[in-house]
């Protein structure tokens, strides 16, 4: 029986964390493996903190991660990072979208948005930061900014590119096919390295 | 050939009830359990209905099911508050095709205002409950449901939890079964339930349960899986595949039937460990049951009432007893959590309709008897303007039972809000009351033409259904002159001079009135106003324009900035300003 894989997507409400999640387990059920997702997306669309566990292996029983067990992070947002950083394993990648979005208690003065990433390099040491807006703009659509992360996770998890590439068709509508998948190849494509955290 | 689909638990329930053959699903809004109904409407063969409330949606599903056809029926598990009633009584009627009763609870609260255990509804109503462990046993369990539904003349609870149903796992897709209407013939005795033929139906139950009783001790998906024989473990629905997980050499009795229990089963797996265990979450539902059966088991001494129960937990209290090391021991350096990381709880979207409406109550320091939807964020800094959330509907009747208790001078400074589909849902009658007991309450339905909470479903106020089709619109202010109610008045909320003056008027009149504030919510409008500015130079700093909690305006050092990719230009924050600051972007000087 192999090892379960966890991967963590954290981000904030109306991010498009879900559907880059539909697409994750969708490629990993093509590929064989079972899947079990779990979302907690009460009020997501209302701005708050939005989590979707995948796990993904030869047999998988709970939906959720164990703690300290997730093999990659990606987080759409900074702060949020910071938040999910325990869910982390010791030698797990945290993949980082570097945007700020001040939640209320930021932005009525009660309490300050942290540092986020030096305190999360002081703490892990594989931890990978890319401006997926800019990457998504320049693929010609700035609601893109998900299936370029997800090109960046892609890169972290050796499934031929082309059963990501065809279960984006079919996931989004055509209209918008052309730009996410250049977004997801914008992403696939970043060189940035790992390791630029703590060794 | 088979095919497998990843389903979450509430599609797999849709999925199961297409392919028992069900035609009739009814349903009231209500997370964890909204997707249920929307899955089933994408159905050709199934009717799919948006009940005004849960107990309208029961009825609904009764009638189907005694008139013959199999009826889903699905709700949150506050909901099965409301449809008590038909519920109770059903049980002693019977069904004549099956009928399920979905009850989707939410242990941890993800999204409601209570964590009650609707367990126990089927041991009080005397109904037998089926709990899944994932997507595949959701979709399985519903079938079953029916089937049993049937055999024994019940309605049966299919009960799940946030984590089955937001969860997706492998489901196999299976042929509908088309199940032919059944007879429906009058039965009087059967279906009359007053107290001459409600006597001996009440007997029909008790022997039902008994007979459900002895079926539950053979009850295939109720499972013993002996392993090591240290620890046994009792557990259901999702509980069992943390179970399986962190202790996977542990024996198991995994429980499908968790209503009624089977006694000589649960007795022959406590013989065979040697310490019993009763994982669940909430209340001590099963542990009661065995230690009133004089079986020897703990449970809620090592696993908590509150909350849910986590993997982890599990790991934590039973892995020390098998000396296993579990894999999570060493605590890493980035297990070590960033003190003080602010929260991000939900906020009313920019360009909220509700946000003037608190904004202006906050301002008049009125007591605000609230309700439950995406307006109860009103009750959340900075506006802080609500002061009791309690149910569906109770806003009304805690406006009047305030101004009852403390007077009428009292209630010229109160007023209870009410969003459109909680007063279709239980406000009507609270309205009635206030007319017919003379009280002179103002009320304030935010009609933001949806309900927007729980995903924006389509309501009886908005004229449309769950199928898409156009259907007639209630007329709420002819709905209120009707009830009674002189003073009903309709304001558009990013009026807000207008709107204050209104709300001032009606506190005043020494009668009920209904303001309706009519806009809709802004996350279903398609065409955005120009963004809002702040013209730097002129912002004083006064930050006033920071009380109305729109999550576009941003601090900057003494001023404030407005992040104009996520402004709908509400004009909000420049009617507050006041030194006309904020403008839409390229309006001229002075102008907003
Ligand atoms: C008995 C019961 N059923 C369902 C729910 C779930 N629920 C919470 S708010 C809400 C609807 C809110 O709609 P509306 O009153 O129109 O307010 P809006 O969210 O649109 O502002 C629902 C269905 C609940 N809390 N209690
Ligand atoms: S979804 Fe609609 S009603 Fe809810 S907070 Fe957003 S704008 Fe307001
Ligand atoms: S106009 Fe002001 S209050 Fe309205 S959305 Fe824009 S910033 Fe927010």
């Amino acid at each position: 029986m192999g090892q379960t894989k966890n991967i963590l997507i954290v981000g904030v409400g109306g991010q498009g964390t879900i559907l880059a999640s539909r697409v994750l387990s969708s490629v990993l059920q093509k590929i064989g493996l079972e899947v079990k997702v779990s979302e907690i997306h009460g009020m997501a669309q209302r701005g708050g903190s939005v989590v979707t566990q995948v796990r993904y292996g030869q047999k998988v029983a709970s939906p959720i991660i164990p703690e300290g067990q997730a093999d990659i992070i990606l987080a759409f947002e900074k702060l949020e990072a910071l938040r999910w950083l325990t869910c982390l394993k010791e030698e797990g990648i945290i993949l980082i979208n570097d945007q700020r979005i001040d939640p209320m208690p930021v932005i009525i003065g009660a309490t300050e948005y942290p540092d986020t990433l030096d305190n999360i390099r002081q703490r892990t040491k594989n931890v990978l930061v890319i401006d997926a807006l800019k990457a998504a703009q320049e693929a010609g659509n700035a609601k893109t900014v998900n299936i370029v992360l997800l090109g960046l996770l892609a890169k972290f998890m050796d499934i031929d590119q082309v059963v990501w590439l065809e279960t984006i068709e079919e996931t989004v509508p055509p209209k918008f096919l052309q730009a996410n998948l250049k977004a997801f190849k914008a992403g696939f494509a970043t060189t940035e390295n790992l390791n630029l955290g703590k060794d | 050939m088979l095919m497998k689909k990843l389903l979450t638990g509430n599609e797999a329930i849709a999925r199961g009830a297409w392919e028992a053959g069900v035609t009739v699903c009814t349903a009231y809004p209500g997370t964890p359990s909204t997707e249920i109904t929307e899955n089933a409407a994408l159905y050709n063969e199934i009717y799919a209905e948006w009940s005004p409330n849960e107990k309208v949606a029961l009825e609904v599903g009764l009638g189907a099911a005694i008139g013959g056809a199999r009826a889903l029926v699905a709700m949150k598990h506050v909901g099965v508050n409301v449809a008590a009633d038909p519920l109770f009584t059903l049980s002693y009627t019977g069904i004549n095709a099956g009928l399920v009763l979905v009850s989707a609870d939410d242990p941890g609260m993800h999204s409601s205002q209570n964590e009650q255990d609707n367990r126990h509804f089927g041991k009080a109503a005397k109904i037998p409950i089926l709990e899944p462990s994932d997507s595949q046993e959701a979709k399985e369990f519903t079938k079953i449901a029916f089937e049993l539904s049937e055999a024994f003349d019940t309605p049966v609870i299919l009960r799940i939890t946030t984590r089955v149903a937001h969860s997706q796992s492998l489901v196999d897709l299976e042929p509908r079964q088309e199940i032919p209407l059944r007879k429906y013939e009058k039965n009087i005795q059967k279906y009359v339930m007053m107290p001459g033929f409600a006597r001996p139906r009440h007997r029909v139950v008790e022997n039902r349960l008994e007979k459900l009783k002895e079926y539950a001790e053979t009850f295939p998906f109720n499972r013993m899986e002996l392993r090591r024989p240290e620890i046994g473990i009792i557990a259901s629905g999702v509980v069992y595949q943390y179970v399986r997980e962190v202790l996977p050499d542990a024996s198991t009795l995994k429980l499908a039937l968790t209503y009624p229990l089977p006694r000589k089963l649960l007795e022959e797996f406590a013989s065979k460990v040697e310490r019993l265990f009763v994982i669940e979450e909430l209340d001590p539902f099963i542990e009661e049951q065995l230690k009133a059966w004089g079986i020897e088991v703990h449970g809620k001494d090592t696993f908590p009432i509150v909350g849910e129960i986590l993997p982890e937990t599990i790991r934590q209290k039973l892995g020390p007893l098998f000396n296993e090391e579990s894999p999570t021991a060493k605590v890493q350096d980035s297990c070590v959590s960033f003190p003080n990381i602010p929260v991000r709880p939900p906020v009313m979207c920019p360009g909220c309709p509700h946000r003037g409406v608190f904004y202006v109550l906050q301002k008049l320091k009125l007591t605000v008897t609230g309700d439950i939807g995406c307006y109860t964020l009103g009750a959340q800094a900075p506006l802080s303007a609500i002061d009791t959330t309690i149910c569906m509907g109770a806003s009304i009747g805690a406006a009047i039972g305030m101004e009852k208790a403390r007077g009428k001078e009292f209630a010229r400074r109160l007023v209870a809000v009410i969003g459109d589909s909680t007063f279709i849902h239980s406000g009507i009658t609270g309205l009635i009351d206030a007319v017919y007991n003379k009280a002179t309450t103002t009320i304030i339905i935010l009609d933001n033409r949806t309900t927007a909470m729980t995903g924006h479903q389509d309501n009886p106020v908005n004229g449309r259904t769950i199928k898409g089709e156009t259907t007639k619109e209630v007329n709420l202010p002819l709905l209120c002159k009707a009830a009674g109610v002189n003073r009903v008045v309709e304001v558009d909320p990013f009026d807000l001079a207008k709107l204050e003056t209104i709300v001032k008027e009606e506190l005043a009149a020494e009668e009920p009135s209904v303001i309706i504030s009519k806009r809709q919510c802004a996350l279903l409008v398609k065409n955005f106003d120009t963004p809002c500015q702040v013209i730097t130079e002129e912002c004083i700093g006064c930050l006033r324009c920071m009380k109305i909690g729109c999550p576009c305006i941003i601090k900057e050092g003494k001023k404030v900035r407005i992040n104009a990719t996520q402004c709908v230009g509400c004009n909000l924050c420049a009617y507050v300003c006041p030194s006309g600051a904020i403008r839409k972007e390229g309006a001229a000087n002075g102008s907003n």
